[in-house]
C-alpha cells in the first residue's frame, strides 16, 4: 500500500481533479431518476406536456453532463495510472541494473522478471479501477447513510452499528488474501522459471528427449499455481455473500424493529417501504467497495513484492562523496601498480589470502583448475562482492573509496558467460559507450572479428540474432573481446575468453594485445598454459589459495603443479616434434 | 537466421480469438451450466426478497396497534431463511466462476507449454526468450482475470436483461419502441467503438511483449551492464519501450473508457426518453401511472446489467487482446510431424552417412555446402576448423535441429528425415558446449538423462569427472541446489557435470560439442580415460579446438567454409603439412 501512496503522490492534483470529475458523474447521474420520479409523481398528473417536455430535456441534458464528466474523470485516471505504473516499472529496472552480485543471485531472475511483468500489472489494473469505480461507491454509501437518517434516527443506528462489523469484515479478509496472493506469484516465479529453462536448455531437452519429464514438471507447477489461486479466490469470494447476509438480517431487523415502531404508533409504514429502498442502494456501495478491496489483496501482495525488491539493501555500496580515500592525495595515481590484493578473503566463495600486485602495463595469468576461484579474484576487482577481510587497490587507491561508476570504466571486461544483444554488431561492440567508429573497428581487428564483420553484406550494421545464436562460440568470444577492447580501458580481463577459439587464433589475439595496446594491464584467466605463458606474472590456483606466482620461469622450477600442467601439454608438443 | 520475426501483427478478426476463447470456457460446460442455474436463481432471489419484505409491511400497514407480530415474525424468518439461502447460492456461483477462470488458465498454460515443446529450435534462436515468458506471466494472468470476474457478471447480466425486457414487454408494448430504439444505438455503436480500439488494445499487448522481451535480455546480462558501468544507457534504452508500453496502455484506455459512460449515457437518455413519452402516454390517456412506475423499474433493473457490461468492455478486449497473442503462438508452426511411416530408430548400429548435405540458416548464405561423408559404426570422427566454418551446424542437422536444405543425412541406411525424431534424438548422447543446467539439485541435474541410476553408478561417474571433491564440498552435497547463473558452480563444473550426466545414459552415437572447453587442461587429463571409456563402441563426433582430444580419432575432417578441405587420420594430415599442420604447431607457439 506504502508503494502504491508514494507512486500516486506526484499526480495528488489530477487524483483530486479526478475524484471531483466522478462526483460530478455520480451526481449528475443520479439526478435522472431523481427527476424521472419528480416527473412521473408530481408532473405528469397535472398533464402539463410543455413541464414534462422540459424535464426531459433536463435530464438529457444530465445525461450529456454525466458522460462528459465521467469520459474526462476516467481519462485522467487511465493517465494518472499510466504514469505511476511507469514510473514503478521504471524504478524496478534501475534498482535491477545496479542490484550488487550477491543481491542479485538472491532474488533470482525468474522471480525479477515475474515482478516487472505480471505484478506490475496487477498494481496497474487496480491504479485504474479504484480511481473510476472507487468514487461512486463511497459517495452511495454516504448519501444512503444520510438520507436514511433524516427519515428515522433508531433505524439509522442499526445500520450504522453493521458499518463496522462490515469493515472488520473487508479488512480483515483483504489482510487474509494479501499473503494468499503472495504465494500464488511465487508459483508464477517457477513457471517463468520452468519456462526460462526450456528455452534456455532446448537442445539438451530435444537431445534427451525429456519432453515428458519436462511437461509433467511444468503441469505439476501450473497445477500448484491453480490450486494456490483457487484457494485464494475462495477465501476472497467469502466477503460478499457474509456481508450480504448481513446486510439483509439487518434489513430483516429493521422490519422487525419497524413493526414495534408502526404498532406503537411512533412511524408510518412508507417510512419502513422507503427505508427498504436506501437499504438496497447502501448494500450496492458496500458491494462496491468490497470489490475494490478483493482487487487490492491482489494488487497489494504484488505492490509488497515489488516494494521488497526496491527496498534490498546492497551489499556492496558507493561510499558518500566526500569519504576520505584512505590515500594521501598527492600519493593518488601515482601508485605504480594498476592492481594490489593485498591478504584478501572471502569465506563464502572459498578464496583465502590472495596477494599479488600487478604494475601498470604489465601481465597476469591466473591459472588453475576448474571451480578454484579465479573468476571470484575477477568479481572483487570489479566489486560485485566485498572481500570479508584484507584490501584490494586499484591504482594505489582501495576499491571502495571509488564510485562504482569510476572504478568499472576502468576496466574492459569478459565474462565466462557473457550476453550478447539482439542488436547490430556496432550496439553490441558499442554497448551505449558512444565509441568512436574507429575504435570499433580498431576494437574488431585486434579481436580478430573485424575480417568476419567485412565479409557481410551489411557489415557493423549487421543484426545479431538472440544470444548470437547466429554466430559459432569463437566468434561470440571474439565480439566480446572486441567490446572489451573498444573502450580504450586501462585493464582488460578475459575470462576464459578464448576457450572457443582455435590456437591460433588465440595466438593472434595475444599478440595484438601485447602490440597495440602496450600500456594496457591485461588479466587474461586462462586453463592452458599457453595462453598465459608470455604474461609477466601468473598466479597458479588452487582450492581458493595462490600455490604458485612468478612467471613462467620461476613457476617451471617452484610450483610442481604449473610444471605438471605444462609437461602435459608439452608431452604433446614432444610428440608433435617427434612427428615431424 | 533472420533477426527477430517481423511477423505482420495485423488484429485478426475479433471472431477468431472470441470463438477460441469461449472453446476452452465451453470445455467446463458443467461450470458454466451451474453458473446459468444459480445465477437464474439468484436473479428470481432478487425479486422474491421484496416480495416477502411487501407482504411483511403490507401486514404491518395495519397500522398502530394493529400489527400481527406472529404474522410478521413468519415473514421475517422466512426472508432470513431466504436470504441465507441466497448468500450460500452467490457465494457457490463465484467459486464456481473462480474455478473456472483458473482452469482455463491453467488449460492455456499447459497448452502453450506443450506447444513450446513442439516448436522448432530456430523459434527460440528468433524469438525473445522474455516475450515468450510474457504470453504466460501477462497474457494468461489477464485472461483468468477476466473469464473469472467478466463471464459471472456476462452470465447474470445477460439473464437480467432477458428477463427485464420480457417484463417490459409484457407491460407496455409502446414503451419498448423507446427501448428498441435506444438497444440497437447501444450494440451499434460498441460495433464501432470495438472496431476502432481492437487495433489498440492489440498494440498494448504487443508493446507489453516487446518491453518484457527487452527487460528479460537486459536482466540475464546485467552483470555485463554493471561491469560496463552503462546501467543509466540501458536505463535510458528501457524507458523507451516502457514508455512506448505505458502510451500503448494509455491509448488503448483512452478510447475503451469512453465506452462505459457513452453506453451508460445511452441507457440514461432512454430513461429519460421513457419519462417523456411515458408521461405523454399517461396524459393521452394510454397507460397508468402504475404501469409506466414499473416499466421504469424494470428498465432501470436492465440498464444496470447493461452498464455494468460496458464498464467491463476494456477488460474483455484486453482478455482478447492477450488471447490473441497466445493463440498467435498456439498457431506457429511446428516441427514438421514425423510422417505417418515414420521409423522408430532402434537396435542402432550407429552408421552415419552425409549425402551432399547443403544448409544456410538464411536463404542465400549457406554454411553447409554439398558435404559428403561416411561414417562407419563404431568410429570416430574429430571435426576441426576456423570458428564459424560450420562445426556445429553439422550437429543441429545431425540432431534434425534444423533439417537439410539438400542432399540427405542416413543412419543405417535410412534418411533421418524417415525416423520419429524422437527415436533419432534418443539414439545419441550429447554434451555441448552451452552447458545447461536447471534450478534442482545436483543429484537431479546429474540424473537427468535416465532416472535409473544407482547410488554406485552416480558416484563412479561424478568421480570419473572429477567433481567428487565439489560435490563433498558443498553444504548438502548431492542434494545441494544448484541454478543457471547461480555462483556456486562454475562454467568448468558444469561442463564436467554435463559429462557425468552424459556417463549415466548409454546410446549407440555420441557428440562432444567443445565438450571440454571450459574445463582446465589438468582435469580434462584426469579424466581422460573417463572420457575415453564414453567414447566406447561409439560413433562419435567430436569437435574440439584443443587438438589433443581428437588425435586418436579415426578420421578428422578440416571444415573450411562449410566444405570439407582436409580429410584423414591425424598422422596423415600431418604429413600433409596443409591446414590442420598449421593449426597444431600454432597451438604450443
Amino acid at each position: 500500500m506504502k508503494l502504491m501512496l508514494r507512486f500516486m503522490k506526484p499526480y495528488t492534483a489530477r487524483i483530486i481533479i479526478t475524484v471531483i470529475l466522478k462526483f460530478l458523474a455520480v451526481i449528475s447521474e443520479l439526478f435522472i431518476p431523481y427527476t424521472l420520479e419528480y416527473v412521473i409523481d408530481d408532473i405528469a398528473p397535472t398533464k402539463n406536456m410543455k413541464l414534462v417536455a422540459l424535464y426531459g430535456i433536463v435530464m438529457v441534458v444530465f445525461a450529456v453532463l454525466g458522460l462528459f464528466f465521467n469520459v474526462m474523470g476516467n481519462r485522467m485516471a487511465t493517465y494518472t495510472s499510466k504514469n505511476a505504473i511507469r514510473n514503478v516499472r521504471s524504478e524496478l529496472f534501475e534498482k535491477t541494473m545496479f542490484l550488487g552480485g550477491e543481491e542479485f543471485d538472491r532474488a533470482s531472475l525468474p522471480s525479477v522478471i515475474s515482478r516487472m511483468t505480471s505484478d506490475s500489472y496487477n498494481v496497474q489494473s487496480f491504479l485504474g479501477i479504484v480511481q473510476r469505480m472507487g468514487v461512486r461507491a463511497p459517495i452511495m454509501l454516504l448519501g444512503g447513510i444520510i438520507i436514511a437518517g433524516r427519515m428515522d434516527i433508531s433505524l439509522t443506528l442499526v445500520l450504522l452499528c453493521m458499518i463496522p462489523v462490515l469493515a472488520f469484515i473487508i479488512i480483515f479478509i483483504s489482510k487474509k488474501g494479501i499473503p494468499m496472493f503472495r504465494k500464488v506469484q511465487g508459483m508464477l516465479d517457477g513457471i517463468v522459471c520452468i519456462m526460462r529453462e526450456n528455452i534456455s536448455g532446448v537442445r539438451v531437452i530435444r537431445a534427451l528427449s525429456k519432453h515428458y519429464y519436462e511437461k509433467d514438471r511444468f503441469e505439476k507447477q501450473s497445477d500448484a499455481l491453480a490450486e494456490s489461486d483457487i484457494k485464494a479466490g475462495m477465501v476472497m469470494a467469502l466477503p460478499n455473500p457474509v456481508m450480504t447476509l448481513f446486510l439483509n438480517t439487518g434489513l430483516t431487523l429493521i422490519i422487525l424493529i419497524g413493526a414495534y415502531r408502526v404498532n406503537s404508533g411512533v412511524m408510518k409504514t412508507g417510512v419502513i417501504l422507503a427505508f427498504l429502498t436506501y437499504f438496497n442502494m447502501i448494500m450496492q456501495a458496500v458491494m462496491g467497495i468490497n470489490r475494490i478491496f478483493i482487487l487490492y489483496s491482489k494488487a497489494g501482495a504484488s505492490a509488497d513484492r515489488i516494494d521488497d525488491l526496491l527496498s534490498i539493501k546492497n551489499s556492496v555500496e558507493d561510499l558518500p562523496e566526500d569519504a576520505n580515500d584512505g590515500t594521501d592525495s598527492s600519493k593518488n595515481d601515482g601508485s605504480d601498480y594498476a592492481i594490489i590484493f593485498d591478504k584478501v578473503s572471502i569465506d563464502k566463495m572459498g578464496l583465502k589470502d590472495i596477494s599479488f600486485k600487478v604494475k601498470k602495463g604489465q601481465s597476469l595469468g591466473i591459472i588453475g583448475s576448474t571451480g578454484c576461484g579465479k573468476t571470484t579474484i575477477l568479481n572483487l576487482l570489479l566489486r560485485f562482492y566485498d572481500p570479508d577481510s584484507g584490501t584490494i587497490s586499484i591504482d594505489g587507491k582501495p576499491v571502495k573509496y571509488y564510485s562504482r561508476k569510476a572504478l568499472r570504466q576502468k576496466f574492459g571486461v569478459v565474462f565466462q558467460n557473457d550476453i550478447i544483444f539482439n542488436d547490430t554488431i556496432y550496439e553490441n561492440i558499442d554497448f551505449g559507450r558512444n565509441l568512436d567508429k574507429k575504435d570499433i573497428e580498431k576494437g574488431a581487428q585486434n579481436a580478430e572479428i573485424a575480417d568476419y564483420i567485412e565479409g557481410l553484406p551489411d557489415k557493423y550494421q549487421h543484426i545479431l540474432a538472440i544470444k548470437g545464436m547466429n554466430l559459432s562460440g569463437g566468434q561470440r568470444q571474439r565480439m566480446l573481446v572486441a567490446r572489451a577492447l573498444a573502450g580504450g580501458s586501462e585493464i582488460i580481463i578475459l575470462d576464459d575468453s578464448s576457450s572457443a577459439l582455435d590456437y591460433r587464433t588465440d595466438a593472434r589475439l595475444r599478440e595484438n594485445l601485447k602490440k597495440n595496446y602496450p600500456h594496457v594491464t591485461n588479466v587474461m584467466i586462462a586453463q592452458r598454459v599457453s595462453s598465459v605463458r608470455d604474461m609477466n606474472s601468473i598466479i597458479v590456483m588452487d582450492k581458493g589459495r595462490i600455490i604458485g606466482y612468478g612467471d613462467h620461469e620461476s613457476l617451471m622450477e617452484n610450483c610442481e603443479t604449473y610444471r605438471e600442467t605444462y609437461n602435459m601439454q608439452m608431452g604433446e608438443e614432444m610428440c608433435n616434434a617427434a612427428n615431424q | 537466421m533472420p533477426p527477430i520475426s517481423s511477423k505482420t501483427d495485423r488484429p485478426k478478426d475479433k471472431k477468431g480469438a472470441m470463438v477460441r476463447l469461449t472453446s476452452y470456457i465451453i470445455k467446463y460446460r458443467v461450470y458454466l451450466f451451474a453458473a446459468v442455474i444459480l445465477g437464474t436463481a439468484g436473479n428470481v432471489a432478487a425479486l422474491v426478497g421484496p416480495m416477502i419484505a411487501g407482504k411483511a409491511i403490507d401486514v404491518i400497514s395495519a397500522g398502530k396497534g394493529n400489527v400481527n407480530f406472529n404474522k410478521v415474525m413468519f415473514y421475517v424468518v422466512c426472508l432470513f431463511i431466504f436470504y441465507i439461502i441466497s448468500s450460500v447460492m452467490t457465494y457457490i456461483l463465484s467459486t464456481i466462476m473462480i474455478k473456472l477462470g483458473r482452469k482455463v488458465a491453467n488449460d492455456m498454460r499447459k497448452e502453450v507449454f506443450a506447444k513450446l515443446l513442439k516448436l522448432p529450435v530456430s523459434y527460440f534462436d528468433n524469438n525473445q526468450t522474455g516475450d515468450i515468458i510474457s504470453r504466460v506471466s501477462y497474457d494468461i494472468d489477464v485472461i483468468n482475470t477476466s473469464v473469472s470476474a467478466d463471464v459471472t457478471q456476462l452470465i447474470t447480466s445477460i439473464i437480467t436483461i432477458v428477463g427485464s425486457f420480457i417484463m417490459m414487454f409484457v407491460i407496455s408494448r409502446k414503451l419498448i419502441v423507446v427501448q428498441l430504439i435506444t438497444l440497437p444505438a447501444s450494440i451499434l455503436y460498441t460495433r464501432y467503438m470495438t472496431k476502432r480500439t481492437r487495433p489498440l488494445f492489440s498494440a498494448r499487448s504487443k508493446k507489453y511483449g516487446q518491453m518484457n522481451g527487452f527487460t528479460e535480455e537486459m536482466f540475464t546480462g546485467q552483470k555485463t551492464i554493471a561491469a560496463y558501468a552503462k546501467e543509466d544507457v540501458m536505463i535510458k534504452r528501457f524507458e523507451k519501450y516502457n514508455e512506448a508500453a505505458a502510451d500503448g496502455y494509455y491509448n488503448a484506455d483512452y478510447y475503451g473508457t469512453i465506452i462505459g459512460p457513452s453506453i451508460g449515457f445511452i441507457n440514461n437518455f432512454s430513461l429519460a426518453l421513457i419519462g417523456v413519452f411515458g408521461s405523454l402516454l399517461y396524459i393521452a390517456c394510454k397507460g397508468s401511472l402504475g404501469q409506466i412506475s414499473s416499466f421504469i423499474l424494470y428498465s432501470r433493473k436492465f440498464s444496470g446489467p447493461v452498464n455494468e457490461v460496458a464498464n467491463m468492455y476494456n477488460e474483455i478486449l484486453s482478455a482478447l487482446a492477450a488471447a490473441e497473442r497466445v493463440f498467435r503462438l498456439l498457431d506457429e508452426e511446428e516441427e514438421t510431424p514425423d510422417g505417418r511411416e515414420a521409423k522408430v530408430l532402434k537396435e542402432v548400429k550407429g552408421e552415419v552417412l552425409f549425402e551432399n548435405v547443403t544448409f544456410g540458416y538464411e536463404e542465400n548464405e549457406t554454411v553447409i555446402n554439398d558435404f559428403s561423408l561416411t561414417v562407419k559404426p563404431g568410429k570416430v570422427v574429430a571435426i576441426v576448423g576456423a570458428t564459424g566454418a560450420g562445426k556445429t551446424t553439422l550437429i543441429n542437422l545431425l540432431m534434425r535441429f534444423y533439417d537439410v536444405d539438400g542432399g540427405s543425412i542416413k543412419i543405417d541406411g535410412t534418411d533421418i528425415r524417415e525416423y520419429t525424431r524422437d527415436s533419432l534424438r534418443n539414439a545419441f548422447t550429447m554434451v555441448l558446449q552451452d552447458t545447461w543446467v536447471f534450478g534442482g539439485t545436483i543429484r537431479e541435474n546429474l540424473v537427468y538423462g535416465n532416472e535409473n541410476v544407482t547410488d554406485d553408478m552416480l558416484k563412479e561417474a561424478v568421480k570419473a569427472c572429477n567433481l567428487e571433491y565439489y560435490i563433498n564440498n558443498m553444504p548438502e552435497g548431492y542434494d545441494t541446489l544448484i541454478r543457471e547463473g547461480g555462483n556456486n558452480i562454475s562454467k568448468g563444473q558444469k561442463q564436467l557435470l554435463t559429462i557425468a550426466r552424459a556417463m549415466l545414459i548409454n546410446k549407440h552415437m555420441l557428440i562432444l560439442d567443445e565438450a571440454t572447453s571450459n574445463v582446465d587442461t589438468r582435469t580434462e587429463k584426469e579424466i581422460e580415460n573417463a572420457m575415453l571409456k564414453l567414447m566406447e563402441n561409439k560413433t562419435c563426433f567430436v569437435i574440439a579446438h584443443r587438438l589433443s582430444t581428437i588425435e586418436n580419432a579415426d578420421v578428422i575432417l578440416v571444415l573450411k567454409d562449410g566444405v570439407i578441405s582436409e580429410q584423414g587420420t591425424h598422422r596423415e594430415l600431418l604429413e600433409k603439412g596443409g591446414m590442420y599442420y598449421n593449426m597444431y604447431i600454432s597451438q604450443y607457439r
